[in-house]
């Protein structure tokens, strides 16, 4: 390990920026993605929910 | 018909369906644990570079990230083009689950690679036949989804951008030559099947790690993604009707 300290750690010798900018960023994309699929799956179960209580009254 | 192994038993997405679900979260399992140990390689194993400092760590993200980008085009258009041959339903929805992963991939090969290039070479971007080509990349996944959401009738939708993305195939090559090819900025490949990689052990041991984790996360990301186009097209189905998860 390299690490001093913690401050040492985030500061990544200079080029914190550029690292944890990729890092983040990289981080961010792979939680939003599957939370955004978890909407999309339950929007189309609601939808075929909604379809067949249409139907049922309707018959 | 004993011993017959009934291949196209799961190319109907009523049978793949749930064999999907079952899978998915061990892949998103084995995604989070290999993130994570890729992680612990990346930040507290492997050492500084002696040219770069710590600004090479991100390495750690920018190759796996670009492997992804060029591997999952090439699923995808292969899993388009089985679509096209076959009219099988289930080859044109994989196909359409892979290209958002994708054109992630791609997006983040291009946004570490510019947070990368500007500690090192002094600038974001530069038109360089690597980069320029990995941003081509990244517009045939976005031209294959528009293409896919501007045509009304799915079928047809699914065989134009079947065509795209066939067509678009020819930029992989491009893209992993591009740095033998042409006189770029970009350095050349330090991992190929053909010599030994041209950095330290640990690097390249996190570097696998990751991508490894990535791989895992896109056919865990997929397979749902796949999962929930299945319930969009065919919800008027009995089967889909007929779901314990859609039941009121």
């Amino acid at each position: 390990m390299s690490w001093g300290s913690a401050s040492e750690f985030f500061a990544m010798g200079g080029y914190g920026f550029y690292v944890w900018g990729s890092f983040i960023v990289t981080a961010i994309c792979l939680a939003v993605e599957p939370a955004l699929l978890a909407l999309r799956r339950k929007n189309a179960l609601e939808k075929i929910r909604l379809e067949k209580a249409t139907n049922e009254t309707a018959a | 018909m004993n011993g017959v192994i009934h291949w196209f038993r799961y190319a109907s997405p009523q049978s793949f369906y749930p064999l999907a679900g079952r899978v998915a979260p061990w892949f998103g399992a084995l995604a989070a644990v290999s993130g994570a140990a890729g992680l612990w390689i990346a930040f507290f194993v492997a050492p500084t570079d002696a040219q770069q400092g710590e600004a090479y760590r991100i390495i750690f993200i920018h190759v796996p990230a670009s492997w992804m980008s060029m591997f999952l085009y090439v699923v995808m258009a292969g899993w388009a083009g089985i679509g096209l041959a076959l009219n099988t339903r289930l080859s044109a929805m994989m196909a359409h689950a892979i290209a958002p992963t994708g054109a992630m991939f791609a997006f983040l090969s291009l946004w570490t690679g510019a947070l990368w290039g500007r500690p090192t070479w002094g600038t974001y971007w530069v038109w360089d036949a690597r980069l320029t080509s990995e941003l081509v990349l990244f517009f045939l996944y976005l031209g294959y989804m528009a293409l896919n959401a501007a045509i009304d009738d799915p079928r047809r939708a699914d065989r134009a951008a079947a065509v795209l993305a066939l067509v678009g195939v020819v930029n992989v090559p491009i893209i992993y030559f591009s740095v033998q090819w042409w006189n770029t900025l970009h350095q050349g490949a330090s991992v190929s099947l053909t010599r030994s990689p041209t950095m330290a052990a640990t690097m390249l041991a996190g570097m696998l790690v990751m991508a490894f984790a990535f791989w895992m996360y896109a056919i865990a990301v997929v397979l749902v993604r796949v999962r929930a186009i299945m319930l969009e097209r065919e919800a008027h189905t009995d089967w889909a009707r007929e779901l314990r998860e859609a039941a009121a």
